[in-house]
């Protein structure tokens, strides 16, 4: 019953949100729900570690009839796979409703704000906990029309149009999805993830299986985002006030790749197998786009953007190995990003805040020297994403170039020995761009052309940082936190592919 | 020989009764109400309308039929058994409450609306005796009957069009509606004498007896025939592409709850009727009957939902919307074209019935906040400036011979119901914009329109259960055109208005009751049908 609180608490939340009158009580207000929704999410740890007996722990598992005429049930639950991803959903917005506290951007209107951040946070952790095809689907789309507002209302200039555009996208993508969901059912008669993943793939024919894996890989690669349906990204979050750039790289993105490892990895495995190829030179076709990209942008949070391009390039690449260390290595790379990314996100968003201007020209270098407390966290989010051993990123990064050395049976070797080249060189590539924003914005002489009476990071930002820059380093120092709750429910996912 | 004294089961057609009684309550209250009190007349239609929804859902669960005619055996020599003109089953039942809740909303959208451009009695008779023939649509098992439903439905909506007074594109719309109609009709009936001729019966499972029975008349290519003109003569009423083209102008032209009117009570009964004739009449016809509809569905979806893109004026596009909704409605049922049994064609004629329901609850939902945002825009407006609704009858006046494209003109120059003239609404009245949102977003597919979500989820599975992958991918790609104009419209309710200067909060207005209920009752059971669509789903197809 937990899984339901964990859903209706923000759910509450997100109705009552606009009858508070008040500005600065309605932010309060989503402080407390998004803390109380952190807690909860807290308190599904115990029930998953330890002995698991089937994928998902019946502990935390909702099962109920909903509409019988659809074969559609109300079915949810935590396991090792998804637990990781509620609780950075959970976090994140904790984090970000502690930061509306300190800034909201014009037109203020912070009880809307408040209502439709929580309205995201129902759709994030419902889509991690479903376990209903359909159910999936519906939580999948919760999160486009409050994000479409939120861009198109507290956004930049161009806002509107990159609403539009990532609206459009995204429900592209999930139409594919339903249209895969529909594909399955017509084969094998059922929308519950768990029995299928159990069947895996054993009743649906050769065929149907690769059609239906396609419209999933499609729907999904275009949220994850895989080159080249990544064309919304950047203008999304160059675009969306800071909450929604971090929320949107921090979670939404996840979404995708959580779908590939939860729903068509394991009910399609055949058609996993002949379109993995695929995805895998997608992956790292994305990853070297993205770094080239970030070489040449001038505008910080558009780098930024970018760099996500470039980072799921390397989630999707564990995915596309079909193994559970590639597995692995994705949900922790997923783990990782949204921390880092979130972070840095949140840094970028304070400079765009305090100079109102994201272009790096006009910043001019030593950020450090002015504003020593914001510059050196921007150092160490840098030093963090471009995947420094001992800091998050490295982990779940140096894990998927691994996997593809030796990928899942059925695939090429060769193939993704290749792959595992260019991705490597990818990751320098990555260094390369990280090190040209360090040197040109960060640290060097202060020689900006911008105000130079800015204040450093208030108390309230440090509040919502400082959680994500000790995560950054204690999964840096100890993956294990992740791959522990991770490795045992995605064998028993990948299972199919041992036999 | 049969007797002429028939038993009737007046329970059975008690909600037709109820209509009955309705209008000519409406015509007697209208002759004794002092002229400034007229408008109190559409509550006694309300009130009708109340009336045959309880009697509709006194009908649950039972299953009755009358006028009835013994077993006899067809030209041709193919016995059949007892046959009803008038069947209650769990079909009949559930589109009979979908019909008068439905005319029960739009009557309730009217109370405040329509009294100031309409005749009120003549309008509230008109609305009752429409729904009436819409009631006896749906019950009806024989083709005569099934004719006399129809125009009666269809009759009083010609002059509901063209009932705005000093209107000049509310008479053109009429006219133009009355030509489309009569032209729908005349093809149909011609379908249905061709049919008769062949057979020799009116009987809908006669018909499907006959042409099982004698293979001489099976093969024929006037069979063929007849159904396209049977479906000619539905597309019309549906609005399926290409007899949709009626549908802009009409409901633009027409008072905005008739129009509501049109695009819910009028569509369902049309869906209703084409599905009792061509699974009725024409079972053994499943792959003439649903290519045309699969095709002629696809091509709804697409064209509606391009023109829609478009459209500066909401009525056009909620009107090209509905033309892109009929599409998606037939579509599950176009499966009957690759025949996989009569347990896939069952799901596939539960989930269209499902997807009417759920369009109907959300597309009213949409025309009566419409009508409410033109409501608050004359109740602002009349304070300020010279008043919307002055300065429309000025315009309408003035440009008397200017044709219809000033016609149009004046109309947007008033702030009717454009796109820019509803911008702002959420500074006037706030639960109205967002009520619209809701519905906007519902239409779309989207969460927290949940309604609209599971009505995708329906129609999508239907069609792949049915085999019809290509049909699901054209449905997919739909969607996200769709998307893309309720999105805009939706979106525009919360930024300041173009036409109106920006004057910081604008005064907020208080909205008439019955409008303000109108708007609730739409909306409670959209989000009810939302979260519980098993109410709905699952609803058998319908027994002789």
């Amino acid at each position: 019953m937990m899984v339901i609180l964990l859903l209706l608490v923000p759910l509450v939340g997100a109705a009552v949100a606009p009858l508070v009158r008040d500005d600065r009580a309605a932010r309060w207000f989503g402080v407390g729900v998004t803390a109380a929704t952190f807690g909860l999410s807290l308190g599904l740890l115990p029930g998953v570690r330890g002995p698991v007996v089937s994928t998902v722990d019946a502990r935390h598992a909702v099962d109920m009839r909903w509409i019988p005429a659809l074969d559609v049930r109300f079915h949810l639950g935590v396991d090792g796979v998804s637990l990781p991803l509620v609780l950075l959903t959970t976090l994140l917005c904790l984090l970000c409703a502690v930061y509306t506290l300190a800034s909201l951007p014009a037109p203020g209107r912070a009880p809307i704000f408040v209502s439709l951040v929580l309205l995201i946070e129902v759709g994030m952790i419902g889509t991690f906990v479903a376990l209903d095809l359909v159910l999936f689907f519906v939580f999948f789309e919760v999160v486009l029309v409050p994000m479409y507002f939120l861009i198109a209302v507290w956004g930049g200039e161009r806002a509107r149009h990159a609403a539009m555009k990532f609206v459009l996208y995204t429900l592209l993508g999930s139409v594919l999805v339903l249209v895969g969901i529909v594909t399955v059912y017509a084969s094998a008669g059922t929308f519950d993830i768990v029995a299928l993943s159990a069947q895996g793939g054993g009743r649906i024919a050769h065929g149907t299986q690769v059609a239906a894996f396609l419209a999933l890989f499609l729907g999904f690669a275009v949220k994850a985002p895989l080159y080249p349906l990544h064309t919304w990204l950047p203008d999304a979050h160059t675009e969306a006030p800071t909450v929604g750039s971090v929320l949107l790289a921090g979670v939404l993105l996840k979404m995708g790749t959580y779908g590939l490892v939860r729903v068509a990895v394991p009910v399609l495995p055949e058609g996993a197998r002949a379109l993995a190829p695929a995805l895998g030179v997608l992956a790292v076709a994305g990853i070297i786009v993205g770094s080239l990209c970030c070489l040449v942008q001038r505008d910080v949070k558009r780098l930024i953007a970018y760099s996500s391009v470039g980072h799921m390039g390397f989630v999707l690449l564990g995915i596309a190995t079909l193994t559970p260390t590639g597995t692995n290595a994705a949900l922790l790379a997923n783990i990782a990003h949204g921390v880092i990314t979130g972070l840095l996100f949140f840094l970028v968003g304070a400079v765009k805040d305090r100079y109102h201007t994201g272009d790096l020209g006009d910043l001019g270098s030593g950020l450090m020297a002015r504003l020593p407390v914001l510059g050196g966290l921007f150092l160490l989010a840098c030093v963090a994403s471009l995947g420094l051993p001992g800091l998050a990123g490295f982990w779940g990064e140096a894990l998927a170039l691994l996997a593809a050395f030796r990928p899942d049976a059925a695939l090429s070797g060769v193939l993704f020995a290749v792959l595992l080249a260019v991705a490597a060189v990818g990751t320098a590539l990555t260094a390369a761009y990280f090190l040209r924003l360090l040197r040109e914005l960060v640290t060097g002489p202060d020689v900006s052309r911008v105000d130079g009476t800015a204040a450093d990071a208030g108390r309230l930002e440090l509040a919502a940082w400082v959680p994500l820059v000790l995560l950054a380093v204690l999964i840096g120092l100890y993956p294990a936190l992740v791959l522990g709750l991770t490795d045992e429910p995605v064998r028993a996912l990948l299972g199919v592919f041992a036999r | 020989m049969t007797t002429l004294l028939q038993s009737i089961d007046y329970v059975a057609i008690g909600p037709i009764l109820a209509g009955g009684v309705g209008v000519v309550a409406v015509l007697v209250a209208d002759l004794a109400l002092p002229l400034a009190r007229r408008a109190a007349v559409l509550w006694v239609g309300v009130v009708g309308a109340l009336a045959a929804l309880a009697c509709s859902l006194a009908l649950a669960g039972q299953r009755r039929a009358t006028f009835c005619t013994p077993a006899t055996t067809l030209p041709g020599g193919v016995p059949v058994g007892r046959s009803c003109s008038y069947v209650v089953d769990r079909f009949t039942v559930f589109l009979l409450v979908l019909l008068s809740a439905a005319a029960l909303v739009a009557l309730l959208a009217s109370v405040a609306t329509v009294p100031d451009t309409s005749p009120p009695g003549e309008y509230t008779l008109l609305v009752l005796a429409s729904l009436t023939g819409a009631m006896t649509l749906v019950g009806a098992r024989d083709l005569v009957t099934l004719v006399v439903g129809l125009e009666t439905l269809t009759l009083p909506t010609y002059v509901l069009v063209g009932l705005r007074r000093r209107d000049q594109r509310s008479a053109e719309a009429a006219v133009k509606f009355l030509l489309v109609s009569v032209t729908a009709s005349a093809l149909m009936l011609l379908g249905m004498a061709l049919v008769y001729g062949l057979t020799g019966s009116v009987h809908l499972d006669r018909i499907a007896a006959a042409l099982a029975g004698r293979a001489e008349i099976r093969g024929l290519p006037l069979v063929t025939a007849a159904i396209v003109l049977v479906l000619a003569g539905f597309g019309f009423k549906v609005t399926l592409v290409p007899f949709h083209w009626w549908a802009p102008d009409v409901y633009s032209g027409a008072p905005v709850p008739v129009a509501a009117y049109l695009a819910t009570v009028s569509k369902a009964a049309g869906v209703a009727g084409l599905l009792l004739i061509v699974l009725g009449a024409f079972p053994a016809y499943g792959e003439v009957w649903g290519g045309v509809i699969a095709v002629l569905a696809a091509a709804s979806m697409t064209l509606g939902n391009l023109v829609a893109l478009r459209q500066r004026d909401v009525v056009r596009l909620l009107a090209w919307s509905s033309v892109a909704h009929a599409g998606y409605l037939l579509a599950p049922i176009g499966i009957a074209l690759s025949a996989r049994g009569r347990g896939v064609l069952d799901t596939a004629v539960a989930a269209s019935l499902g997807y009417l329901a759920l369009y109907v609850a959300m597309n009213l939902g949409a025309f009566v906040c419409v009508a409410a945002a033109d409501s608050v825009r004359r109740t602002a407006g009349a304070g300020t400036a010279a008043g919307a609704g002055a300065g429309a009858g000025a315009g309408a006046g003035a440009g008397a011979g200017a044709g219809a494209v000033a016609g149009a003109g004046t109309a947007a120059a008033a702030g009717r119901s454009s796109a820019e003239g509803l911008g702002g609404l959420a500074r006037r009245h706030p639960w109205l914009a967002a009520a619209f949102a809701f519905f906007l977003v519902c239409l779309a597919g989207l969460p927290p329109g949940l309604a609209g979500l599971v009505a995708k989820v329906v129609v999508f599975r239907a069609t792949m259960l049915g085999g019809l992958g290509w049909l699901v991918v054209v449905m997919a790609v739909n969607t996200v055109i769709g998307l893309a104009y309720y999105l805009r419209v939706a979106a525009g309710l919360f930024r300041a208005s173009a036409v109106e200067p920006d004057t910081g909060l604008a005064e907020p207005v208080r909205l008439a009751p019955s409008l303000v209920a109108a708007v609730g009752v739409a909306a409670v059971v959209t989000v009810l049908l939302g979260f519980g669509p098993q109410l709905a789903l699952g609803v058998t197809p319908f027994t002789s």
